[in-house]
């Protein structure tokens, strides 16, 4: 017990994250924006790439359109037929993916250096002039319908989508993304062609590029891939805030293990008490091995392998949400203690070590996320999704010293809501009241 | 006396695909403490982080019989606490210090680790040398850690018809060999470990004799050996160390056939899995065939053999597959599978996978093809450098199934090196119907309702 207390007191500061001050904006002649990293002691290159949008700008009667065409770029564009562009694909070493999120459209390629000028013409071929051949369509739908029947039958996913349908009634977001059986069924190649124009618009991107490429060589390289691109797409779906009122809803579903999502009103990511409900979430639920759900779930009652809460920021709504999944007989168990803990934490807040180890976790953890490449790619895209400035890599960590055990035990106080927390249950637990 | 071995990555493909001063091959260093500690550095400094993991040269399948889930449940238990590291501290201590924790277990091998700011690589060091030989085990942790592996087990299996119909048709593939058990364990022999069988089991095998340590990121590979050496280095080698003898397949003569139906399932597919070799040390040929093999089968929806055919000509199927599992200390699977389109039964989707391999073992590997898989297996070394933790389990796995370090530098140009001569003879040598499990996975209504039925 001596020797690691005494060598967790001496700690050294933690250290930057790793590229952060390296980042850079470049503007191209055409007026596109990408963050980027040089890179170049490995000869590749990750770009990746978000529209505002996705899912969420599915026309009512259409969903699930975003996903089957951005599902469809990649099985035939230009003169290449599925078969001959995946086979080009190949030839380069390349790797691209396209899909669609509930709020952004999204695009990766990893791209070796010496390909790169064939890799993003075969890149740009997808995005310019997808072919939306008949065939392939039918072959994506077919499988998109084959996911859709078996979410039908799982429970995480149908505790995701009673969650969306109690919190979202009358939104986009209560909408499951891949869509229905029916409304996939439906989906012409006309929508998808209009899909395809809504969702790719030059004026809703965020880029990030990182590795073996240099400032100069992004602008042109921007223009050339993504400069085409149409401008305005349709009306992003309006702000909304989730209908959680408390209580328990039971899907009953034959399975020996039931599985709760559980959830309340979140808090906005530009909002002036974000990162103390942040460190407040850590200590709470979001901080794996160390947290007090755990703690108080897992670790001392063995009543679940994984139980974690996690502050949600959607681009027009903010939810604070949670899962844990215990045998049927147990359930009802785990959804007292996660109760209680709300209650504890909404009166009674942290303490200072509480307080202190949560800051040491957080502000020395951030720097790991930097560790590869691609991983440094996607977090140039997230930071720009949230609004927040190219300087917020660097400033992070400070922002999370500046939280005071008054500012989270304030936050808890005010942004926990013991009575509003609301327990979505899909299995067929055993002692549970349902409340809905 | 120690060895110290000092070398770096073999070239991947010099002549065409880079120029020499582009490469920036991952630097690699082995040696080997007093102990018989084996010591595996990885120097990325890009970023200083590092990636610390030691590696037990045990898993599920050297469990004593009737105790299936021990390995699995030690490695729970594992992160309770030491002599010196307070009951339930050692996760919040990496925390504290900014790093994050865990660890896995599967048939081979058992494995730990942290990912941590470079300079905190002494604390995590000492905190790992520490539970090698003084794990405590309370009385209080341990039945609730066993109710959270139950949990667990219900998450990744029960609440899966897949997962379910996969643990079957595993059992069925290895008549005698324990690969057959899974590496969490039957439900109800789970439900009867205890604490002494963990600590049993412990004792036998945690030891640095039987550990790998992998270091990979900011570091010198004379720093860790000092770390090492102070951390690792002062801990008793187990003399008793058991050999790693399993029981091994008898000639498989009859191809089995399983069903699994259950009422969760809302798309049937079938899958078949046979007995393969597994790579083994200095003698990789026949194993970088059969990767191969799998790729040219099954590894695109689109271009591979089964893809072309059954999805995008006859349009039968929905996916398709193939795989090999090639990295273990004993025989190992290979396995191909197809999800038909409604409509199709699993009957006329098997019939069409038999009908694709045979035209296959007919007409032999398209060339073109074959190039288009090596070309992407060595942009995939590449690609691999981005990622530290997956350089590090590289190693790890591979030692750990019996390779060494040469043999893993090697693999890519042996990769390189297969012919199409070589697919074919290795899938005429795989594709043997007697060793092999072909399993039907249907929704409960296709079985005359029956439920939960297995048969074979």
């Amino acid at each position: 017990m001596k020797i690691f207390a005494i060598l967790t007191a001496a700690l050294l500061a933690a250290v930057p994250a790793v590229h952060a001050q390296d980042i850079v904006e470049v503007r191209s002649d055409g007026g596109l924006t990408a963050w980027l990293v040089e890179e170049p002691s490995i000869p590749i290159v990750a770009i990746e790439i978000s529209v505002r949008g996705g899912a969420s700008i599915d026309p009512d009667g259409q969903e699930g359109v975003a996903r089957l065409t951005m599902g469809l770029l990649d099985e035939g564009a230009g003169a290449l037929d599925a078969t001959a562009f995946s086979q080009a694909e190949e030839s380069l070493g390349v790797s691209l993916s396209f899909g669609s999120g509930r709020d952004h459209a999204t695009i990766s390629a990893r791209m070796l250096s010496e390909n790169r000028e064939e890799s993003l013409a075969l890149l740009r071929t997808a995005l310019m002039e997808p072919r939306f051949d008949e065939e392939a369509i039918e072959r994506v739908r077919g499988q998109i319908l084959s996911r859709i029947r078996s979410d039908a039958a799982d429970p995480n996913s149908l505790a995701g989508q009673a969650y969306r349908t109690m919190a979202f009634p009358d939104h986009p977001y209560g909408r499951p993304t891949d869509g229905t059986l029916e409304s996939v069924a439906a989906l012409t190649r006309e929508d998808v062609v209009a899909a395809h124009r809504a969702l790719l618009v030059r004026d809703r991107l965020f880029i990030g590029v990182v590795g073996d490429i240099s400032a100069d060589e992004v602008g042109p390289m921007l223009d050339a891939l993504l400069g085409d691109l149409p401008t305005g797409g349709p009306d992003l779906p309006a702000e909304v805030s989730p209908i959680l009122d408390g209580g328990i809803e039971v899907v009953s579903f034959a399975t020996p293990q039931s599985v709760a999502l559980f959830g309340q009103p979140g808090i906005a990511r530009d909002d002036a008490d974000f990162y103390a409900a942040f460190v407040m979430n850590h200590i709470l639920g979001g901080g794996g091995f160390s947290s007090r759900l755990t703690e108080e779930v897992r670790e001392k009652r063995g009543l679940t392998y994984g139980v974690g809460s996690y502050l949600v920021n959607y681009e027009q709504s903010d939810v604070y949400l949670g899962t844990v999944a215990s045998a049927n007989g147990r359930i009802a168990e785990a959804v007292e203690v996660i109760a209680e803990e709300w209650r504890r934490m909404a009166e009674e807040g942290v303490s200072a070590e509480d307080l202190e180890k949560a800051k040491r976790f957080l502000t020395g953890a951030y720097p790991l996320r930097f560790d590869s490449n691609a991983s440094i790619a996607r977090i140039l895209v997230g930071v720009q999704e949230a609004g927040l400035p190219i300087t917020y890599p660097v400033e992070r960590n400070s922002l999370i010293e500046a939280v005071t055990l008054e500012d989270v035990n304030r936050v808890a106080a005010e942004l926990l809501q013991p009575d509003a927390l609301t327990f979505v249950v899909v299995g067929q637990p055993e002692g549970l009241p349902a409340t809905n | 006396m120690s060895r110290f071995a000092r070398f770096f990555t073999a070239p991947l493909f010099i002549a065409l695909w880079l120029a020499p001063a582009a490469r920036a091959d991952a630097e690699v260093t082995t040696f080997t403490l007093e102990n018989g500690m084996d010591v595996v550095v990885i120097e990325d400094n890009r970023a200083p982080i590092v990636t610390h993991m030691v590696w037990y040269r045990v898993g599920a399948a050297d469990e004593p019989p009737g105790k299936s889930g021990i390995a699995h449940y030690l490695e729970h238990l594992m992160f309770k606490g030491t002599d010196e590291i307070p009951e339930g501290a050692f996760s919040k201590i990496v925390a504290e210090n900014g790093g994050t924790d865990n660890a896995f277990t599967s048939w081979d091998y058992t494995g730990y680790f942290q990912r941590i700011a470079a300079d905190r690589l002494d604390i995590v060091m000492r905190m790992e040398a520490d539970r090698m030989r003084d794990l405590v085990i309370s009385e209080a942790v341990w039945q609730p850690e066993r109710d959270v592996i139950l949990e667990e087990r219900n998450t990744r299996v029960e609440n899966d018809p897949s997962a379910i119909f996969s643990e079957q048709q595993n059992a069925a593939l290895f008549l005698n060999h324990p690969y057959s058990v899974p590496i969490i364990g039957w439900r109800h022999e789970i439900e009867e470990l205890t604490r002494e069988d963990a600590l049993d089991f412990y004792a036998r095998y945690y030891a640095p004799n039987n550990a790998i340590l992998i270091v990979a990121g900011d570091v010198t590979p004379d720093g860790v050996r000092e770390l090492a050496e102070i951390h690792y280095g002062v801990i008793s080698p187990n003399p008793d160390l058991p050999p790693r003898v399993r029981p091994q397949e008898p000639p498989q003569l009859s191809p089995r056939r399983i069903t699994y139906s259950d009422p969760r399932v809302r798309q049937p597919y079938v899958i078949r899995t046979y007995l393969a070799p597994e790579r083994d040390s200095g003698a990789q040929e026949e194993a970088a065939a059969l990767t191969i093999l799998a790729r040219l089968l099954g590894a695109s929806g689109i271009t591979s053999v089964f893809g072309q055919r059954l999805q995008v000509e006859e349009g039968i199927a929905l996916s398709t597959g193939a795989y090999y599992r090639g990295l273990g200390l004993d025989d190992q699977s290979f396995g191909i599978y197809a999800v038909p389109v409604p409509g199709t039964s699993l009957e006329e989707a098997e019939a069409r996978l038999d009908a694709a391999i045979a035209a296959f073992l007919e007409e032999g590997p398209d060339p073109e093809h074959l190039e288009r898989i090596k070309t992407q297996l060595r942009a995939g070394e590449i690609f691999a450098r981005d990622d530290q933790g997956r350089l590090a389990r590289r190693y790890g796995v591979a030692l750990t199934a019996g390779l060494t370090v040469e043999d893993v530098e090697a693999w890519p140009d042996i990769l390189d090196a297969v012919t199409a001569e070589d697919v074919m003879k290795a899938a005429e040598n795989v594709f043997d119907i007697r060793r092999s499990v072909t399993g039907w996975l249907l929704t409960e209504d296709a079985v005359d309702g029956a439920t939960g039925e297995v048969t074979q």
